[in-house]
């Protein structure tokens, strides 16, 4: 019978990589957002900083703060999506990665709704991939603040996955 | 209050200074605004290409000043924002975008924005999006 992979070396495989997939977007790094997961869930953490206000006088956060966490939390998410059964499989290596980083989904169109103003705290993010064909994308993300249920925004787009011969599934 | 300075609303707001956003026209419900190309705002390392949230994040701010440059506005806010992006941005190019409030009603704004680098021929991205409008509320003595 096969042993179970240690927890250790699976939680360490998971998190290199996402560490990796994220470290690779300077503009997420600019930002200052990071990720947690559970399991293959993810959630885009923005932690409040005075440089991300857009209303001083309110204060709240900038539209395009707003915009951009949803759409780098779209972009991570549809990329996870994509790595992790490589990852998985060991087709795949958080290594493999760094060197050597995959293509990352491009953007078609996003739409932003702006529900409520971002209050001058910390937000959260998560994206659901509604439907992801060999070519194109459709991912929908919901930011939130105090409540999980009290959307401050919500976000639909549209992306371009990468051609099949960048992705690693293409190399043997 | 009265209408607002275009050119102190742009540098009031931190984070569009963090992006290092300009103001280079602005007339009644127009506004044009660039941004320099930075390896900080790039969103794939393997083209240099500038990240589209950096893009939509131009463009919100352009569209806003639009709006707070209509004769009579006074605040503004993003109600939703829908941007396309048609091609990849040069690395290395300054990014500008150009906003028109087209329409106004008595609570909302309509806005259209375009975004472009050298090649001002095609632009880099479009967007049309919907503010929130607040007139100047007339005094009577």
């Amino acid at each position: 019978m096969k042993h179970p992979e240690p927890v250790q070396q699976v939680k360490y495989r998971r998190d290199t990589a996402l560490q990796t997939l994220v470290g690779a977007i300077p503009y997420a790094q600019f930002i200052g957002i990071r990720f947690e997961r559970h399991g293959d869930e993810l959630t885009a953490v923005l932690p409040f900083d005075e440089s991300l206000i857009g209303n001083p006088i309110l204060p709240a956060l900038h539209g395009g703060v707003i915009a951009s966490f949803l759409e780098v939390a779209a972009i991570v998410e549809l990329s996870w999506a994509m790595l992790w059964k490589e990852l998985e499989s060991g087709r795949l290596s958080a290594e493999s990665m760094a060197q050597n980083m995959p293509r990352l989904p491009k953007t078609i169109d996003f739409t932003i709704d702006f529900l409520r103003t971002g209050l001058p705290r910390d937000a959260y993010a998560r994206a659901r991939v509604n439907r992801s064909g060999r070519r194109y994308a459709s991912v929908h993300v919901e930011a939130w603040q105090d409540n999980r249920t009290r959307l401050f925004a919500q976000a639909t787009g549209h992306f371009l996955m990468p051609p099949a011969a960048e992705n690693p599934s293409g190399k043997a | 209050m009265s209408q607002p300075d275009p050119h102190s609303f742009i540098s009031a707001l931190p984070f569009a200074r963090a992006l290092g956003m300009r103001l280079e026209a602005i007339s009644a419900g127009e506004a044009r605004i660039s941004m320099d190309w930075d390896a900080r705002f790039v969103g794939d390392p393997a083209t240099g290409v500038i990240h589209g949230g950096a893009v939509s994040a131009l463009m919100d701010t352009c569209g806003g000043a639009a709006v707070m440059s209509y004769p009579g506005a006074t605040t503004t806010a993003t109600i939703d924002l829908r941007i396309d992006y048609m091609r990849a941005s040069t690395p290395g190019q300054r990014i500008t975008a150009r906003a028109v409030c087209y329409h106004v009603t008595r609570n909302v704004a309509f806005v259209r924005a375009t975004a472009h680098d050298d090649d001002s021929e095609n632009p880099v991205a479009t967007a049309s999006g919907a503010f929130t409008f607040d007139h100047v509320k007339k005094v009577s003595k």
